[in-house]
């Protein structure tokens, strides 16, 4: 553990290795929490049950005529909504996980500071994977057969994994600026259903109002929708791919210094 | 081991574990430390006391590096807590007010992710985890969840997590408290074999018995503020020395035995109001033999005949500026006449 240098003891903050290494250990401690508090998987596997089953049945028939029709636009939608909607969690449980005794423990350890707050977000990629697999799962079962291929699925899988993780920064934030777990649940929503309700997720855009239309146009979850719709039904790798990844790079790039700068201030 | 040796050459160059002066953290408008000033010696266990919202847990953050100061220095082996945060954890293990444990991993998990995270191989934080669950006695119940895990074991899991990486200064924010007589004496004994080994220790109380027991030195803390401070057997000189209280079987013999003790142990006494005691500054407890022949030869038969120290609570209580001082929980050894 002591490197070569004159003294054994570090002085300088941890290296980009050390941060890393932390950084596992941390996302490793996240998975052994996921696999004893299986429980907490439950919104992850039963929202794209659900919700795939509610949508596809109670609109399916008034939007596109029928259940088959309907599938190859309402599965991306469903997708996008149930594994952005995941992310919150991200932030209740890094604002749970903050207020306990270990995090005391973390931070008297000469650790990278960064780590406990990557190990969480990297341990909710597999929140992110498990939601997306049961989505696409439900979808074959009711008979959804994308054109695009398996190819196309696996990446359009991995594009909704990468936003969502860049979504979950902004949960992270308010997770970590937040006094109490229910006060980021509640926060949280006010940002999600905007984004995820007033887009093209469930409903062509031009059939909203013209002020939603504009605000649906604009708001990056459309052109994800989109871009995994492309991806999916057609194997087209478009310019909403290219937006959705600049999108998630943008809120990577504003929260995710936010959010350790306040994190280290409280830290 | 070669982190321990390299650990024990960074740490002779200061003479102090920790060097405070002038710490102040403000809450609010409200000083919960206002100006600590603390020295520790290297090697010894420091207890520092104090009455509910003294500022010792605050005081021991600062110290740990987990909040941070608003006023004052500190150095940790003569480093500084606030420019060498990084460094000063490598030389701390810290076990808080509040067990800073994974509740909802087991105690074998904590410790692995703990030792994983100070750098130790797979194998090695695997090994260390089964040797501390081993020195701590939780071996039985390494697999079980910690929601399951009594006061006492949490404790030790988290003195256990603070070991891992054999620190030299180790913090504790009240070891003992919620823990029953038995399972106190394993952490003292565990506290004392800690300093054997070579540690330092900085612990905090509201024990008085537990400082009087553990500590060489002590730093009473009232409302922010250092009130007194050295070994236990000075700040117990600083309030008064030891006291013979004698009582008479008859109360027309007072008047002599009073002139008896003052002519045997060469010293002023007084009567009590209460209870019409002797009472006599008790110097040279060599002098007592003489004292009980002197009674037997004029035949004066006693009552009772006792040596009162002051004891650590009525120590604390009159330097922390409480009254109500019971008299019936005095630290005395009676014999009886
Ligand atoms: N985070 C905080 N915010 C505001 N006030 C605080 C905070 N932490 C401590 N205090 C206040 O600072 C004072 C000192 O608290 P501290 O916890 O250091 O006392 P203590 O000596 O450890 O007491 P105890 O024996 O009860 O543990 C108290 O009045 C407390 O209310
Ligand atoms: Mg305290």
């Amino acid at each position: 553990m002591s490197n070569t240098s004159t003294n054994a003891l570090n002085r300088q903050r941890s290296s980009f290795r050390q941060s890393v290494r932390n950084s596992f250990t941390m996302a490793y401690r996240g998975l052994i929490k996921i696999k004893r508090t299986p429980e907490q998987l439950i919104d992850v596997t039963l929202q794209p049950i659900l919700f795939t089953l509610m949508f596809t049945y109670i609109f399916g028939g008034a939007i596109a005529g029928n259940v088959s029709n309907y599938l190859p636009i309402i599965i991306p939608g469903i997708l996008v909504q149930t594994v952005i909607t995941t992310s919150v969690v991200t932030g209740v449980q890094l604002r749970e996980d903050m207020d306990k005794g270990v995090f005391d423990r973390f931070k008297s350890l000469p650790i990278a500071r960064i780590a406990p707050l990557a190990g969480s977000l990297l341990a909710d990629t597999v929140r992110f994977t498990i939601a997306t697999t049961l989505t696409f799962t439900m979808g074959y079962i009711m008979g959804y057969r994308p054109e695009g291929g398996f190819s196309f699925l696996l990446l359009a899988g991995l594009l909704v994994i990468v936003c969502a993780w860049a979504v979950s920064w902004i949960f992270a934030f308010l997770g970590v600026i937040a006094r109490t777990a229910s006060s980021v649940q509640g926060m949280s929503m006010i940002v999600l259903f905007p984004l995820t309700f007033l887009s093209n997720a469930f409903v062509p855009a031009e059939t909203l109002p013209k002020l939603l239309e504009w605000f649906s146009n604009i708001n990056p979850v459309s052109h994800l929708v989109t871009a995994i719709r492309e991806l999916t039904n057609s194997g087209i790798v478009g310019w909403d791919f290219a937006i959705s990844l600049i999108g998630a790079a943008v809120i990577v790039a504003i929260f995710a210094p936010l959010t350790v700068r306040a994190y280290m201030k409280r830290a | 081991m070669n982190d321990m040796m390299s650990k024990i050459k960074i740490i002779e160059n200061s003479e102090y574990a920790v060097q405070a002066k002038g710490l102040i953290k403000q809450f609010g408008d409200h000083k919960a430390v206002d100006g600590v000033d603390l020295r520790v010696p290297k090697g010894m266990i420091y207890g520092v006391l104090g009455p509910n919202g003294a500022g010792k847990t605050t005081s021991i953050r600062m110290l740990a590096t987990l909040l941070k100061l608003d006023g004052g220095t500190a150095k940790i082996f003569g480093y500084d807590v606030e420019k060498d945060p990084h460094l000063v954890r490598q030389l701390i293990g810290v076990t808080g007010q509040y067990a800073s444990v994974d509740e909802s991993l087991s105690a074998t998990e904590n410790l692995i992710i703990f030792s994983r995270l100070l750098g130790l191989g797979r194998k090695e934080a695997k090994n260390k985890a089964v040797e501390l669950l081993e020195e701590f006695g939780l071996t039985e119940a390494a697999k079980r969840p910690l929601k399951h895990f009594s006061g006492g074991m949490r404790r030790r899991l988290d003195l256990a997590a603070s070991l891992i990486s054999q620190p030299p200064l180790i913090f504790l924010d009240e070891p003992t408290t919620g823990l029953d007589p038995r399972t106190r004496n394993q952490m003292w004994e565990t506290i004392r074999r800690l300093v054997n080994g070579g540690s330092t220790v900085l612990l905090t109380t509201q024990y008085l018995q537990e400082a009087d027991e553990l500590a060489d030195r002590i730093a009473v803390i009232d409302r922010g503020q250092v009130v007194a401070e050295g070994t236990v057997n000075e700040v117990k000189q600083s309030v008064g020395s030891s006291s013979l209280h004698l009582s008479m079987k008859n109360d027309n013999d007072k008047q002599r035995a009073l002139s008896l003790v003052e002519k045997v142990l060469n010293v002023q006494s007084t009567v009590s109001m209460e209870g019409g005691k002797i009472i006599a500054p008790m110097k040279d407890a060599n002098r007592m033999t003489d004292l009980l022949l002197a009674f037997r030869e004029a035949d004066i038969p006693l009552e009772e005949f006792s040596v009162q120290k002051p004891t650590l609570d009525e120590v604390f209580l009159s330097i922390t500026g409480q009254t109500n001082v019971g008299s019936d929980n005095k630290d005395s050894q009676e014999v009886s006449a």
